[in-house]
C-alpha cells in the first residue's frame, strides 16, 4: 500500500522532471544502465557530475572577476561544464551553457554574467529536485524498479 | 565484467573487443565504461591523455579501439589521435560535446574514423567494433582474395582453433592470417602491386631514431625507403615497413605545418585518383585500389610498396584519403603525372598557399619529397616515437589539375613557424623549426638547410622520445603551467565569495563525503585533482572540511 503510494510519487516527481523540461532523453539512458550489478549507478553518476562541474562552476566564477574578460578562457571552461552537464541529460542547464557560450562568442560580458547565474539558478533547483526525487528512491528501497519512459 | 555467456563457442567477434576509453569528464568515463560493459566489451578508463598513451604503449596488442574527447587538459585529443594512429596504428573514434563542423573535419582529418557527439547513445557504441573490422579487413587487402576470405570466414564461425574459454579478439583473429602471409609471401617482390602483408611492425623509439638518422645521413633529397633500410641494419625490418614508415612521419609532419593553414580544411577528394597505382616504374608499389596515378616514378628513389601503408592509411577510413596519401609518397620529379601527387604533398606542408592553387610546375616536384623533409626531421627532434600519418589536409585541390604550384612549394616549409603558435599544449609543442621556410623554392638543397636547422630544435625540445620520459616531462611541464596561473590559492576567497553569490548552500559545516561508487577505476581522482590544481593554481583537494563541496552533496540519506 504504502509502497505503491510511494512508487507513484516517485514516478510522478520522475515524470514532472521531464515535464518540465529539465531532464532529456539522456537521464533515460543513464536509468537503461542502472541494473543489478549497479543498483545505484543513476544517483552516483548525478552526484558525481555535480560534484565534478562543481569545479567548473568555481572556474567560471574566478574567470568571470577577471577585468577584461577572457572570453575563450569562459568559453573553454563552459564547453567542458557542458558536456559534463550534458551526461546526466540536464537540459535547462544545458541551455544556459549554449546560451553562455554565444555570449562568449559575441563577446558580451554582460550576457556572460547574467547568463551564468541563470545556469546556477537551474543547476541548483535541479540539484534539489534530484535530492528529493533520490530520497524517495531510496526510502522504496532496492525493490523499487527504475520507471521506463512511458 | 560478467560475460554471462552460456557458450563460449558461440562468443564472437566483436564480444571482448578490447576498448580504452580517455576521458577526462569523470561523469562520462563512468558512462561509457557502463555502456561500453553492457555491450560486453572490455573497457579501460583513464582520463589524462598521456596515461592514456603510456597505457597503450605497455600493451602494444593490448586494445582494439580507442575512444578519446577531443578536449583533455594534458593533451589536445586530436594529437592524441595522431599518436595512436602513427605508433599504435589503431581506430580511434573522436568524442564532443561540440559538434561544429570545422571540428568534426579536423577530426576526421586527423585520422579519427569516427567522432561522437555528447550526449552519446548506447547504440552508438555498440557498433564501434566496424571500425575494429573495417581496419582488419583493409589491412587485409593487400592480401590474396582467399586469404582475406580466409579471415573473414574465421570472424563469422567463430574459428574452432581457438581456445573455447577465451573470446574471439580480433588480434587472434588476424593473427592468424598475418602468420600465413608472411610464411607465404616472404619472397615476394617488393615491387608487386599487392604488397605482402607483413606482421606489423612496431615502431619504437630506437627504431625510429635509427629511422631519423638514415634519413639524415641520407639526405632528403635522396631518401628512400631502401636506402634508409639499408642504414638501419635491421635485419628483421623489411623495405615496405620502412616505406609505410617514412609515409606516416611526412604526412605527420606536413599535417603538423597543416595546422596553421586556416585553409587547411577540405574535404579529400582524390576520387579522381582512380587510375590504378601500377608500380610501373618500380619505384611505386601500391595496392591498386589506390589509384594514383603512378607515371613518372622513375627518378624517384622511393619504392614502398603500400602495404603497411595501406593500412595506416585506412584507418583513416577514407578511401580518398588513403589515395591523397599515396599521391603523396610519390617523390618523382616529374610533374604532369605525378602532379597530383605533388599537389597533395605540397598542400600537406604549405600553409600559407591557398590549397586551390596547385598548379604548378615542375618545380614542384623537384622540391615537394624534400619539402616534406624538414617537417620529418622537425618531428623526429621533437617526438622521435611519434610518427604522425593521419594528416589529411586539403586535397580539394588534388583533384583539380594536376600540377603542383610552385608557390605551394614555396611556402611550404614557411609553415613550420606559425605551427609553434598552434601548439597550445607546451609538452606536446614541436618546437617550430627556426630555418627559414622560404628555401623551398624548387631547390633540394635548400632542404638540406632546413634539415641542419632542425637540428638544434632538437635539443632544445623537451625529449619526449622515450615513453618514460614523457611521461615525466610532461607532468612537469604541466607543473609549470599551474604555476603560471594568478590564483595561487584562493579557497578562502572562494568560500566568501561563494556565500556571496547565494547560490550555494549556506551549511559549510556539513561535511558530506563523497560517495564509494564502487568502481575506482572510474576516479583517477588523486592525479587528475592534483593536476586540475595545478592547472588552475589552487589547491583542488578532495577534502571537504577546506573546500565547500556542500553542492555535491547532493544526497544525504
Amino acid at each position: 500500500m504504502e509502497r505503491n503510494q510511494l512508487s507513484r510519487q516517485i514516478n510522478r516527481m520522475r515524470q514532472s522532471l521531464f515535464d518540465q523540461g529539465s531532464l532529456d532523453e539522456q537521464f533515460v539512458q543513464l536509468e537503461l544502465l542502472q541494473d543489478e550489478t549497479n543498483p545505484n549507478f543513476v544517483e552516483e553518476v548525478v552526484t558525481l557530475c555535480y560534484r565534478d562541474s562543481y569545479r567548473l562552476i568555481l572556474n567560471l566564477e574566478q574567470a568571470l572577476q577577471k577585468s577584461p574578460l577572457d572570453f575563450n578562457q569562459l568559453d573553454s571552461y563552459m564547453q567542458q561544464f557542458k558536456g559534463s552537464s550534458s551526461s546526466i541529460g540536464a537540459r535547462k542547464v544545458k541551455a544556459q551553457c549554449t546560451l553562455f557560450r554565444e555570449y562568449c562568442k559575441s563577446g558580451s560580458g554582460e550576457g556572460c554574467f547574467r547568463t551564468f547565474q541563470e545556469l546556477k539558478k537551474e543547476r541548483t533547483a535541479l540539484k534539489n529536485k534530484f535530492e528529493a526525487y533520490f530520497q524517495l528512491k531510496r526510502q522504496a528501497g532496492p525493490s523499487q524498479i527504475a520507471s521506463r519512459p512511458k | 565484467m560478467e560475460s554471462g555467456f552460456s557458450s563460449p563457442r558461440s562468443d564472437v567477434f566483436p564480444v571482448g573487443l578490447r576498448v580504452l576509453v580517455v576521458d577526462d569528464d569523470p561523469t562520462w568515463l563512468k558512462i561509457l565504461e557502463k555502456m561500453l560493459k553492457k555491450c560486453s566489451y572490455e573497457v579501460t578508463t583513464c582520463c589524462l591523455a598521456r596515461e592514456a598513451l603510456s597505457l597503450l604503449r605497455e600493451r602494444k596488442d593490448g586494445y582494439d579501439i580507442v575512444i578519446s574527447d577531443v578536449n583533455m587538459p594534458d593533451m589536445d585529443g586530436f594529437k592524441l589521435l595522431e599518436h595512436v594512429g602513427l605508433e599504435m596504428d589503431l581506430p580511434v573514434i573522436m568524442m564532443s560535446v561540440d559538434g561544429e563542423t570545422s571540428r568534426v573535419m579536423k577530426g576526421v582529418q586527423h585520422g579519427a574514423c569516427d567522432y561522437l557527439l555528447k550526449p552519446i547513445r548506447m547504440k552508438e557504441l555498440r557498433n564501434i567494433w566496424q571500425h575494429v573490422l573495417r581496419k582488419k579487413i583493409q589491412e587485409g587487402r593487400d592480401i590474396e582474395g582467399h586469404d582475406v576470405f580466409e579471415g573473414l570466414q574465421i570472424l563469422r564461425n567463430g574459428s574452432d582453433r581457438y581456445d573455447d574459454s577465451q573470446f574471439l579478439r580480433v588480434e587472434e583473429l588476424f593473427s592468424v592470417r598475418k602468420r600465413k602471409d608472411v610464411d607465404k609471401y616472404e619472397e615476394k617482390e617488393f615491387g608487386e602491386t599487392c604488397s605482402t602483408k607483413k606482421a606489423r611492425v612496431v615502431w619504437s623509439v630506437d627504431l625510429h631514431q635509427k629511422f631519423v638518422e638514415a634519413v639524415n645521413q641520407i639526405g632528403f633529397d635522396k631518401v628512400g625507403p631502401k636506402k634508409i633500410l639499408d642504414l638501419m641494419n635491421v635485419p628483421w625490418l623489411t623495405r615496405e615497413n620502412v616505406a609505410s614508415h617514412l609515409q606516416k612521419y611526412r604526412l605527420y609532419l606536413s599535417r603538423l605545418q597543416k595546422e596553421n593553414d586556416p585553409k587547411a580544411c577540405f574535404v579529400v577528394g582524390m576520387k579522381q585518383t582512380d587510375s590504378s597505382l601500377k608500380d610501373g616504374d618500380g619505384n611505386f608499389s601500391v595496392c591498386s585500389s589506390l589509384g594514383v596515378p603512378q607515371t613518372d616514378v622513375t627518378n624517384s628513389s622511393f619504392s614502398f610498396s603500400g602495404d603497411n601503408f595501406l593500412q595506416n592509411v585506412d584507418s583513416i577510413g577514407c578511401e580518398a584519403d588513403r589515395k591523397r596519401v599515396v599521391q603523396e609518397q610519390t617523390s618523382e620529379p616529374k610533374r604532369a603525372a605525378a602532379t597530383e601527387l605533388i599537389k597533395t604533398r605540397c598542400t600537406h606542408m604549405k600553409f600559407n598557399n591557398s590549397f586551390a592553387s596547385v598548379e604548378s610546375e615542375g618545380k614542384l616536384a623537384a622540391c615537394y619529397p624534400w619539402v616534406e623533409a624538414p617537417q620529418m626531421k622537425l618531428k623526429q627532434e621533437s617526438k622521435p616515437h611519434q610518427v604522425q600519418i593521419n594528416q589529411l589536409p586539403s586535397v580539394s585541390s588534388i583533384s583539380s589539375g594536376r600540377s603542383a604550384t610552385e608557390k605551394d612549394k614555396g611556402s611550404s616549409i614557411e609553415s613550420k613557424a606559425p605551427y609553434s603558435e598552434d601548439c597550445s599544449q607546451p609538452m606536446v609543442h614541436l618546437n617550430p623549426p627556426k630555418a627559414s621556410t622560404d628555401s623551398c623554392s624548387g631547390k633540394a638543397k635548400s632542404f638540406n638547410e632546413i634539415n641542419d636547422h632542425f637540428e638544434p630544435i632538437s635539443t632544445a625540445t623537451a625529449p619526449l622520445g622515450v615513453k618514460n620520459q614523457n611521461v615525466i616531462d610532461l607532468s612537469s611541464i604541466s607543473t609549470d603551467l599551474g604555476s603560471g596561473f594568478p590564483f595561487s590559492s584562493f579557497d578562502e576567497d572562494l568560500q566568501g565569495y561563494l556565500f556571496q553569490d547565494g547560490c550555494y548552500p549556506k551549511n559549510l559545516e556539513q561535511i558530506i563525503e563523497f560517495p564509494d561508487y564502487g568502481d575506482p577505476g572510474i576516479f583517477t581522482e588523486g592525479p587528475t585533482h592534483l593536476y586540475d590544481a595545478m592547472r588552475f593554481g589552487y589547491e583542488y583537494s578532495y577534502d571537504p572540511t577546506e573546500y565547500p563541496v556542500i553542492d555535491e552533496g547532493l544526497f544525504i540519506a
